[in-house]
């Protein structure tokens, strides 16, 4: 299954990625997995996307929750709590 | 309804104008206009840099919005934000809400704020003298968008 992840401010810089389409494994269908699996990437993945570290998942532009389904295709964006205003 | 995300700077009048010159149903126009600080947490600030998530930011402001124009009996509104890169003194974001009184407008305008603040994909980095720094999110901005969740105030 291939999506597209985009990432933001402060996670773009520290993860030194705005965009990719990983190929993923099928057993990978929701944010909560999702996540898992960039977290095994080690390294900072594993320090940016640990838990208890505080960002937000959106799904097709939509806020999302762990169980969140994915789908092929879907754009997937990671980023900090947000500071606009 | 306006909702405009943009680099270039505004014009205040006219963005206020807009919500009233034609409609005289309007009696009362609340606004907010939010603007970029030289001092932040005890940093000095020389500017800073606001970046959005394209697509996602317009329609999160359209939802807010709807959301506002359904709670309260409002005529039109306009929501505009800017992005890149900002210097002290400059406006960063305008909120202006018209309605036929001025409850409804007070009110609505706040609960657009509240809610850009913890649900619009923006984040600032300000760069201060020692180099950039990303804000961090508030707690206090958290609380104050939860008001509106079981509301007894503003809502009629």
């Amino acid at each position: 299954m291939k999506l597209r992840i985009l990432y933001f401010a402060r996670l773009r810089e520290a993860l030194g990625v705005s965009a990719e389409e990983p190929e993923l494994p099928a057993q990978v269908a929701t944010v909560d997995a999702l996540i898992g699996w960039l977290r095994a990437r080690g390294g900072v993945w594993a320090v940016e996307l640990a838990e208890g570290r505080a960002f937000r998942v959106a799904v097709n532009q939509e806020m999302a929750a762990p169980d969140t389904p994915l789908a092929a295709g879907d754009e997937v964006a990671l980023f900090p709590p947000v500071t606009g205003g | 309804m306006k909702i405009r995300v943009q680099t270039e700077p505004f014009d205040l009048g006219a963005e206020i104008a807009a919500l009233y010159a034609r409609n005289p149903k309007v009696g009362a126009v609340a606004s907010f206009l939010g603007i970029t600080r030289d001092e932040n947490e005890g940093y000095a600030i020389r500017g800073m840099r606001l970046e959005h998530y394209p697509g996602m930011t317009e329609r999160a402001l359209t939802r807010i919005a709807a959301e506002a124009m359904q709670r309260w009996p409002l005529l039109d509104l306009t929501v505009v934000h800017r992005v890149g890169e900002l210097k002290p003194t400059e406006p960063i974001v305008l909120v202006a809400v018209a309605a036929a009184h001025r409850g409804e407008a007070f009110a609505a305008c706040e609960f657009i704020m509240d809610y850009l603040k913890t649900r619009a994909p923006f984040w600032k980095k300000e760069l201060t003298e020692a180099g950039g720094r990303w804000v961090e999110a508030r707690a206090s901005d958290d609380a104050a968008a939860a008001r509106w969740d079981a509301s007894e105030w503003g809502e009629r």
